[in-house]
């Protein structure tokens, strides 16, 4: 019995605009800050319902992470809004500082996150921002897998004190995931329960690590699909009990391998039960323009290849 | 009318902290400290309303942040005199394990911080950030935010300063401590940047010009006055004029006591020209 289902496509980034304008409405100290992006962070449902609560900081995204770590004081919860790449690698300085060193209680959140972002090509797509922003003291770090996660995450993060990476894209994916799957910061959801190998997945991957899934069962293969939508802090227990289930897993994320939830996942492993591990990522590679399918399927990160990773790191057991 | 007498004593004493407390860990900031020692000491006891206790939110007082965070010696004995923290504890400035970091931060948890500064030009933005907040919780306060000439070389203090006179944010008064100088000579030299007033004033800035930046009845009298201004739907900034080193003849016209502290003969030189009028820590 499968405990999701695919609902119809939605791109992440709308759960985004939809999880903000419920905050909108429950939460009187959330505040909205956007780098000259609303259209594509879909954030003007809250601001036509909140327009006080709206900060319009221009293209000026140093001084977006200035402000809202400034406005934490007083108590308001600031929401950023603009594309990762603009949100990680164009501000590391100020985030380290202003916002992670300081403790501030900061929501980042980034969209168009990925290859995915496509046709405006590499200059837009960050791969390397999870590793960036997993290394600052700290720092959590969210990529939820589709909409209805997204949303729940963009809520939950408001519960939660202290500074927040959210991640998340452009691309219409399969919406899957449900309320009674729950969201819990840190916690991973055992989407499909397997004995042979574990395939940890986070964002845009989790989808086409179902799919794997499902293909690689049809061949007698028993694959544990798990989502790791908090990147960190990281579910371990979660990790290591499939893994001495099944010794083997494949990690899958719409990032360079270097930096990202894999690297983690090995960490872990490594220091508590060596596994062998496959990683479905970029290979330390820039992305270029093209269509979100064309573009996971040239830099294998698509159900074939987590098909095929699975094969490699099963033959290794 | 201010306690002249009181407050240049407390000047002298601030002036003493600080040559001490570089001295002491043979590094740290003292021009720029002493520089801007009138200004820190009459905002925190002239100037601005405070809170009785130390609170993050700092809801209905005055804020003020540090940007030029490498100042931390001025700041670390202006509050601990004000009774923010021991004054025995500026004794650890520097030292491992202390609430008194070589920059300001929260991290370590010192009553008085807000933000962590020292990696420059930030300052203005969290500045602009605290009066939103302010205004957004119907707090009439004002926030204070010091700046660094050379530190308007980093670019996100444009960005800043463009937002805030664009989205009116008229309860933050920001001082420009312009000494001319900064670790690689005179600013003139290493970037020259032109007139700083003629500056903000195209950017839509009520600029209020001090020209006597380390004389403490100008400087209190300009921070009344631009106090007087918020509210008017424009930011003000103070271009204030002072000496780094003002206070110890040898550290004065010159960039090289920038971030370098004296030696044990040198320190004696100092310390007869600034007399103990409030007991060393």
């Amino acid at each position: 019995m499968k405990i999701y289902t695919d609902s119809g496509a939605v791109d992440t980034r709308s759960g985004f605009g939809v999880g903000l304008a419920e905050l909108g409405r429950s939460n009187p100290d959330v505040i909205a800050l956007c780098a000259d992006l609303v259209g594509s962070l879909k954030m003007q449902e809250f601001i036509d319902e909140n327009p006080n609560r709206f900060i319009q900081v221009g293209i000026a995204e140093a001084n977006m992470m200035g402000i809202a770590a400034g406005l934490t004081i007083g108590g308001k919860i600031p929401y950023t809004g603009t594309f990762a790449n603009f949100s990680t690698g164009r501000v590391y300085d100020q985030i380290r500082q202003s916002i992670a060193y300081s403790g501030k209680n900061v929501k980042i959140c980034a969209s168009h996150a990925g290859v995915t972002l496509g046709e405006d090509g590499a200059t837009h797509q960050i791969l390397e921002d999870i590793g960036l922003m997993k290394m600052l003291p700290g720092m959590t770090v969210i990529n939820p897998c589709d909409f209805n996660q997204t949303k729940a995450a963009t809520i939950a993060i408001a519960e939660y004190e202290g500074p927040v990476y959210l991640r998340f894209g452009r691309p219409k994916v399969a919406n899957f995931t449900t309320d009674e799957l729950g969201f819990k910061i840190g916690k991973g959801i055992v989407l499909n329960p397997g004995d042979d190998v574990t395939i940890a997945a986070t964002g845009h991957l989790v989808w086409e690590a179902l799919l794997a899934a499902e293909q690689l069962e049809s061949e007698g293969i028993a694959a544990e699909v798990i989502n790791i939508h908090t990147i960190k802090p990281l579910d371990e227990a979660l990790i290591l009990e499939s893994v001495l289930k099944t010794g083997a897993i494949v990690t899958a994320e719409e990032h360079n391998y270097i930096g990202g939830l894999g690297e983690s996942i090995s960490g872990v492993l490594s220091k508590n039960h060596p596994t062998p591990q496959e990683y479905v990522a970029t290979q330390d590679t820039f992305g270029e323009s093209g269509t979100p399918i064309q573009l996971m399927e040239k830099y294998g990160l698509n159900k074939n290849a987590i098909i095929s990773a699975s094969k490699r790191v099963l033959a290794r057991k | 009318m201010p306690d002249y007498k009181s407050l240049n004593d407390l000047v002298s004493q601030v002036r003493r902290d600080i040559l001490r407390m570089v001295h002491k860990v043979n590094s740290g900031h003292p021009g720029g400290s002493l520089g801007c020692t009138e200004f820190i000491v009459s905002l925190y006891y002239e100037v601005m309303e405070l809170g009785t206790n130390f609170d993050m939110n700092g809801k209905d007082e005055d804020l003020f942040f540090l940007s030029n965070g490498h100042i931390s010696p001025v700041l670390y004995s202006v509050l601990a005199r004000k009774g923010y923290f021991p004054i025995e504890e500026l004794k650890t400035f520097r030292h491992i394990n202390s609430r008194l970091q070589g920059h300001p931060t929260t991290h370590e948890g010192l009553p008085g911080v807000r933000i962590a500064s020292g990696s420059l030009g930030q300052g203005l933005s969290v500045a602009i950030g605290a009066a939103l907040s302010k205004k957004l919780n119907k707090d009439k306060n004002t926030v204070f935010a010091l700046l660094g000439d050379g530190e308007l070389q980093e670019g996100q203090n444009w960005e800043a300063i463009m937002f805030a006179s664009g989205k009116k944010v008229d309860n933050l008064i920001a001082t420009i401590d312009l000494n001319g100088k900064q670790i690689d000579g005179k600013t003139d030299d290493v970037m020259p940047m032109g007139n700083i007033a003629t500056k903000f004033k195209a950017f839509g800035w009520e600029v209020i010009e001090l020209k006597e930046g380390n004389n403490l009845e100008a400087v209190i009298k300009t921070l009344q006055l631009a106090k007087k201004k918020i509210g008017n739907g424009r930011p003000i900034v103070i271009i204030m004029q002072t000496e780094m080193g003002n206070g110890v003849d040898y550290m004065m016209h010159t960039h090289a006591w920038h971030g370098k502290a004296p030696n044990d003969e040198l320190l004696a030189k100092a310390l007869d020209q600034n007399p103990e009028t409030l007991g060393d820590y």
